[in-house]
């Protein structure tokens, strides 16, 4: 690392400060807002500093909402994050294991067209899985939220990644200790790519919670909406006033299931970014 | 019958054959050393009696059962891996543990099994250890125990000290050595270097191109070697080889001109093309008018206990090992007598040891026409 003295010093962090403020203002001020009145956050300028409102918002935003309540949407949006996040997962360790370690008829076949995938996200593929979708009946469904979101081709490339990097020896060894395909999995890899997991969760729930299009298009009953969608149609529309204090409290509730999740799985989620465990 | 059993055993990738057709029988118990250079197929022929490489053609038997088509696990085998291969994740108990407990044996069984095996090789301190915090030499210990602790009908281990310093190596190699003779083990013992073959082995197995040039003692090996592959490969410094033509008169012409007379070697009929080999500590320093060759010394190498002279004849290079006494200096010329009986003849042809006991076999052809 390089050493830096005095007015270097000084001068890093004022950058930093400076970034940092940059990037938390906007946080700063929905949460001010979350703490107003209605009619304070409507005077102009608005008050910097957080009002006495506080309680009343948040519990307002959480049992009531303006259409659903937040907590409702709070639940879905956990369900659908953890439910892609955990399925992604499973089916990438499961397909990476395969192509890694058995040869089997069409291994690159399948490998490249795992692969290709990632030319096709969401968008482009939307209205055939959506069409798919409906006449399956997953519409309104967790399932609908969770199941089209699930394959990933970045997740299996990870983790074929990490298990090419793991000596070949490892696996003879397990077969010669007498571990069939199902133990050497379950009691070497799966321990072994514990940091890889954990780094590839923390991704994949703030990928899953931050969905937008898909939700919008699956769901049409508001108790079924994500905290994302909910979040959108709560901001006043038209001539309606809205509610800006308790959208305020919303988005703010929105930010910190990702963000407990980022705080809690730090640790894991470093270590699995740059170190490998051998 | 034998513990394993290895019966004209080959291996083909592709269409390449790398291993043509080895025969080896293991006694219970034996300590046998597969030696060669990189690229040999000894590791190759280990994984085949492991179970990781298929057998394209031949048997192995092990305990006098064709595994030809069993997985290593059915096999009773323990294999130790040049980077010992423990799991990264698990203590050294759960690593020594884990085969036991595939095999289904009750906690108590494999308590008692682990610390015993541990016991055995100092391992008692470290059970609730992971492998990356151990030094070389303890995981070398622990992937030892692993198959130690297993008791399997026969140990292959693959290169298992190449990771190790120099000093390191020579105290597990005594290690390795004097387990063995205790559990009584038969082991398979894969290794480049030519001094741990000699010192494990109870019977050497040299290879070369996917072939096994000899089976034999270590000392037998060293004194007899069958090929000229053998003789440069075993002995270090290398068997000084020198291309020489019988004169007929118990004498050698070498190609540089010089003549020699062997004693205590029986030579070959004239005219027939051989490859003189000497080691070079059967070579002695002797006053002018006795000598059988002539050395230049280019370059002298101190060991303390001996002295390495290098220089150049008939266009190869050449040692001598003297006494760590001698003040032999670069630019000497040193005459030197080869010690009767210490000379080896090799076809030049074929590059096969000629029979020092039987007469001599008949020239051939192209000897005789040269």
């Amino acid at each position: 690392m390089v050493e830096r003295r005095g007015i270097g010093t000084i001068l890093t962090h004022l950058a930093l400060i400076l970034g940092v403020a940059v990037l938390c203002f906007p946080i700063y001020l929905a949460f001010v807002g979350s703490t107003l009145s209605h009619d304070e956050i409507l005077s102009v300028p608005m008050p910097l500093w957080p009002g006495g409102q506080m309680v009343e918002n948040y519990s307002q935003a959480l049992a009531a909402g303006t259409q659903v309540p937040v907590a409702r949407m709070l639940f879905n949006s956990m369900v659908m994050a953890i439910g892609i996040a955990a399925g992604k997962i499973i089916i990438s360790i499961l397909s990476a294991y395969a192509i890694v370690y058995f040869r089997f008829p069409f291994r690159m076949l399948a490998f490249w067209a795992i692969f290709m995938t990632l030319m096709l996200p969401v968008e482009v593929r939307i209205v055939p899985t959506y069409e798919v979708a409906a006449s399956l009946g997953m519409l309104n469904s967790y399932s609908g939220l969770i199941l089209p979101l699930i394959a990933s081709a970045t997740a299996t490339f990870l983790y074929r990644q990490f298990f090419l990097t793991v000596p070949e020896e490892l696996a003879e060894a397990a077969r010669v200790d007498g571990a069939g395909p199902v133990r050497f999995f379950k009691d070497i890899l799966l321990p072994l790519s514990r940091t890889n997991t954990a780094a590839l969760f923390v991704i994949l729930f703030i990928y899953g919670w931050n969905q937008y299009l898909w939700p919008l298009l699956v769901t049409t009953r508001p108790e079924m909406n994500t905290v994302v969608i909910g979040l959108q149609q709560m901001m006043p529309s038209a001539d309606d006033y809205g509610n800006w204090p308790v959208t305020m409290a919303a988005a703010i509730l929105a930010i910190l299931p990702p963000v407990a999740v980022v705080v809690f799985m730090q640790r894991l989620f470093i270590k699995g970014l740059i170190e490998s465990e051998k | 019958m034998s513990a394993i059993a290895i019966r004209n055993v080959k291996k083909s990738y592709g269409g390449t054959q790398v291993i043509h057709g080895v025969n080896l029988d293991v006694a219970h118990g034996e300590f046998i050393v597969i030696v060669g250079p990189s690229g040999c197929g000894k590791s190759t022929l280990l994984r085949m009696v492991a179970g990781l490489e298929t057998i394209t053609e031949g048997e192995i038997e092990i305990g006098g059962r064709v595994v030809n088509r069993l997985e290593p696990r059915e096999r009773n085998i323990a294999m130790v891996f040049q980077n010992y291969a423990l799991y990264p994740h698990m203590t050294v108990f759960d690593n020594m543990a884990y085969g036991l407990k595939i095999a289904g044996l009750s906690k108590e069984d494999i308590r008692a099994r682990v610390h015993k095996t541990a016991e055995m090789l100092q391992l008692t301190p470290y059970l609730e250890r992971k492998p990356r915090a151990l030094s070389g030499g303890q995981r070398q210990r622990v992937a030892m125990g692993r198959a130690l602790v297993r008791d399997p009908a026969a140990f292959l281990l693959d290169e298992p000290l190449s990771n190790l310093d120099a000093k390191l190596r020579v105290q597990m190699r005594l290690e390795i050595k004097q387990l063995q003779r205790s559990v009584g083990t038969t082991a398979l013992y894969v290794t480049h270097d030519q001094v741990e073959a000699m010192t494990l082995a109870d019977r050497l197995v040299v290879m070369h191109d996917g072939v096994a040039e000899q089976i034999d003692t270590p000392l037998a090996v060293y004194s007899r070697p069958a090929t000229t592959f053998v003789a440069g490969f075993i002995g270090s410094p290398a068997m000084n080889m020198l291309p020489a033509e019988a004169a007929g008169d118990g004498r050698l012409t070498l190609a540089t001109g010089a003549s020699i007379a062997l004693r205590g070697v029986r030579l070959p009929d004239q005219g027939r093309k051989v490859i003189l080999g000497i080691r070079p500590e059967h070579l002695a320093q002797v006053p002018a008018g006795e000598a059988d060759l002539e050395l230049e010394v280019i370059a002298v190498e101190t060991l303390g206990a001996d002295t390495l002279a290098h220089g150049r004849l008939g266009g190869g290079d050449f040692v001598v090992r003297l006494p760590g006494s001698s003040m032999v200096q670069p630019g000497d010329r040193l005459p030197m007598a080869i010690e009767p009986g210490m000379a080896h003849l090799f076809d030049a042809e074929t590059g096969k040891r000629l029979p020092d006991d039987a007469p001599a076999a008949a020239p051939s052809r192209q000897a005789a026409e040269a």
